[in-house]
């Protein structure tokens, strides 16, 4: 096993710019997870981790060996395609051995690895029957077999749970995570899907336009979202967004929004007078009729214990996560008060987050 | 209470199933007949062969296929008595007709040159669609549109238009009449056909096999090998078949470059006609042998070939 560094790391076709200057370490052991929507590079990313596409700059050190322009062959890592390509023409057993016959190894050694491996996925079942026939579930686990029959370095995984369904798929993000808490092996795991990533993930990348947005737990990129397109791309329904104007001054602890006072978390740095917004998490939002933010009910999306409350304010509608129980109706007034503490403040014209006392809090609680 | 019966809209109605089937027999009956006719015409003796009316029920003979495989001399009967006993079928036959054999006839040589020559493009030219295809397929070959419409282009025209320039560059190469030239033009004939319909198979491979490859320690070649060639055997059967049926059955090219010792089949076969009257049932052994090898290829191959003309029209 081995930690990954990936450093200024470029890929462009053409006048296609894929993967913009990305930097970061996924450390020994970690599950690491790169997140964003289709087209933002994340896959081009996690290709060139492996050697399939040789990048236009910067370096990938695996286990701190510089391997950027070495064959794929030559990394010592494995791959989990998101079609799996087992291939049709072996069995399970000789799907899972492939790799190993490529290191030469004695037909008796292959044969109790791939043994060993399948017991540990629980397909041993399955080792002779041929791939076309298994289920979703199983062609996973094979081709899991066949990533870890070898102990690589690393795991790549490029949306393996993408073709299964939904039952499956829950299934084996407990797998996957199991698996992962028993071998420990170094893991980039590239999605679409926040749950998969926010579920499974030690660390994550949130990624856009070749550019990674953030880089952080799962918990950092929910409590505190660097820009606004990692604040909308997180969390179901995403986070709320009410725009206020003017600049914010260092120590400042109160903003105006819609002619109502809001408590915020206390600025740490000056920003000079531009179009801003107040980033609310659905589930930070109360009703309370005393507050003088105020907006009408516009629907409701029962959901079991809470449920989904929509309200339309001047700024447009926003979303608020409160106990199913409360009853309302649509066109009722109610006023809004929102949780101080968990605020976030975006300049709107470069969607960069306001560093405010809730990151400083943060940083100290992990040094500390 | 009435009765009604569901009628599906996919499935054809009993009706529909009898025409169709009929149709298809009676097709069938049709295109086989004249197959029928050799195979019965190669068992007749000669003068059977051309009586009139045809004869459908007669006694079987193998005089065509002895006729076929030896050359033979008229001798007086005196001369033919003064023999020995015969020494077999063929030679009992032949001395009714007051001949005997001399030796040998081309047929078997110009078999085998057939054999040597359809199987020997035909393996080339799959060999080099396969990896120009796979080329085309995979990686970015500079005006690979261009170049793939080159190879098209050579099939837009029919290949015995180039007969004459074909004709003065093998003599000035000293190819005319040997079996290498010959495998060079068919090879160079089904070649294009071969890239574009095997570029069409792989295509439809995922490359994640190779890249999987690839990633467990195997060079692209052994990936190849491995992974995309066992997948492309449909495509390659099928490819094959095409291949070996045009160079097999090829007569125009063969008739004015081959004369002698690279002589295929096709051409060898119409010069029996000639030889000590017209000998129907001869031509016709000759024919039905001549079929042979392609009717068992294509019959071992054929669920390939089938998929091969319906190609990228089913889904794995």
């Amino acid at each position: 096993m081995a930690e990954i560094r990936v450093q200024n790391l470029r890929k462009a076709f053409g006048a296609f710019v894929a993967v913009q200057d990305s930097n970061f370490v996924v450390e020994d052991g970690e599950f690491f997870v790169m997140l964003g929507p289709s087209g933002c590079g994340k896959t081009t990313t996690l290709r060139m981790i492996a050697g399939l596409e040789l990048p236009t700059g910067g370096k990938i050190l695996l286990g701190g060996e510089d391997v950027t322009m070495r064959r794929a062959r030559e990394r010592d890592i494995a791959f989990v395609f998101q079609l799996f390509a087992l291939y049709p023409h072996m069995n399970v057993r000789k799907n899972i051995g492939f790799p190993l016959l490529a290191q030469g190894m004695p037909s008796a050694e292959i044969r109790s690895r791939v043994e060993e491996t399948a017991k540990l996925l629980r397909i041993d079942h399955l080792l002779d029957k041929s791939v076309s026939g298994l289920a979703g579930g199983d062609r996973q686990r094979v081709a899991l077999g066949r990533a870890i029959v070898r102990r690589p370095k690393c795991f790549l995984m490029d949306e393996p749970l993408g073709t299964l369904d939904t039952e499956f798929r829950d299934l084996m993000v407990h797998e996957l995570r199991e698996l992962h808490n028993r071998i420990h092996a170094t893991t980039v795991y590239v999605t679409h899907d926040q749950m998969e990533a926010m579920s499974m993930a030690d660390k994550i990348a949130v990624m856009n336009h070749g550019v990674i947005e953030q880089f952080g737990t799962p918990r950092e990129i929910y409590d505190r979202p660097a820009t606004m397109f990692v604040a909308d791309f997180i969390g179901s329904p995403p986070m709320n967004f009410l725009k206020f104007g003017g600049g914010l001054a260092r120590g400042a602890k109160e903003i105006v929004v819609q002619g109502a006072k809001v408590a915020v978390p206390e600025v740490r740095e000056d920003v000079a007078p531009a179009d801003m917004a107040l980033g609310i998490r659905p589930e930070h939002i109360r009703f309370d009729d005393g507050s003088k933010l105020r907006g009408a009910i516009y629907g409701t999306e029962y959901l079991g214990t809470t449920q989904i409350v929509a309200v339309e304010t001047a700024d447009g509608i926003i979303k608020a996560r409160v106990p199913a129980g409360i009853h309302l109706s649509p066109g009722e007034q109610v006023g809004l008060t929102l949780s101080s503490g968990r605020l976030s403040l975006f300049e709107k014209g470069s969607g960069r987050a306001v560093r405010t006392a809730m990151h400083d809090q943060a940083a100290e609680a992990r040094h500390g | 209470m009435s009765l009604t019966t569901a009628h599906s809209v996919v499935a054809p109605s009993s009706n529909a199933k009898l025409i169709a089937g009929t149709i298809i027999i009676a097709y069938a009956l049709i295109s086989i007949v004249p197959l029928l006719w050799i195979f019965a015409t190669s068992f007749k003796t000669p003068p059977d062969s051309i009586a009139y009316p045809p004869k459908i029920v007669f006694q079987p003979s193998i005089e065509g296929y002895c006729n076929l495989f030896t050359t033979r001399t008229r001798q007086t009967p005196e001369y033919i008595n003064s023999l020995g006993p015969a020494t077999g079928f063929c030679d009992e036959t032949v001395r009714k007709r007051n001949m005997v054999i001399a030796g040998p006839s081309n047929f078997l040589p110009r078999f085998v040159n057939s054999l040597i020559i359809a199987f020997g493009s035909t393996f080339c030219a799959v060999f080099l669609g396969t990896l120009s295809a796979y080329g085309f397929s995979r990686f970015k070959v500079p005006l690979a549109d261009d170049l793939l419409f080159f190879i098209l282009s050579t099939r837009f025209m029919p290949p015995i238009a180039v007969a004459i320039p074909i004709y003065l560059m093998y003599r000035e190469l000293g190819l005319s009449d040997t079996a290498l030239g010959m495998i060079l033009l068919y090879t160079a004939v089904n070649v294009s056909l071969a890239v574009w319909l095997l570029k069409g198979f792989i295509d439809e491979i995922p490359r994640e096999y190779e890249e999987a490859a690839m990633i467990d320690g195997y060079t692209r070649l052994q990936a190849f090998w491995r992974t995309v060639l066992p997948q492309a055997t449909t495509g390659i059967a099928a490819t094959a078949i095409f291949c070996l049926i045009f160079a097999w059955n090829e007569y125009a090219f063969a008739a004015l470059l081959t004369s002698g010792t690279a002589q295929t089949a096709p051409p060898f076969i119409p010069t029996i006609i000639g030889e000590g009257g017209q000998d129907w049932p001869a031509v016709a052994a000759g024919t039905t042998i001549f079929l042979v090898p392609i009717l068992v290829f294509t019959i071992l191959l054929r669920k390939q070939l089938l998929r091969g003309i319906t190609f990228g029209a089913v889904r794995k």
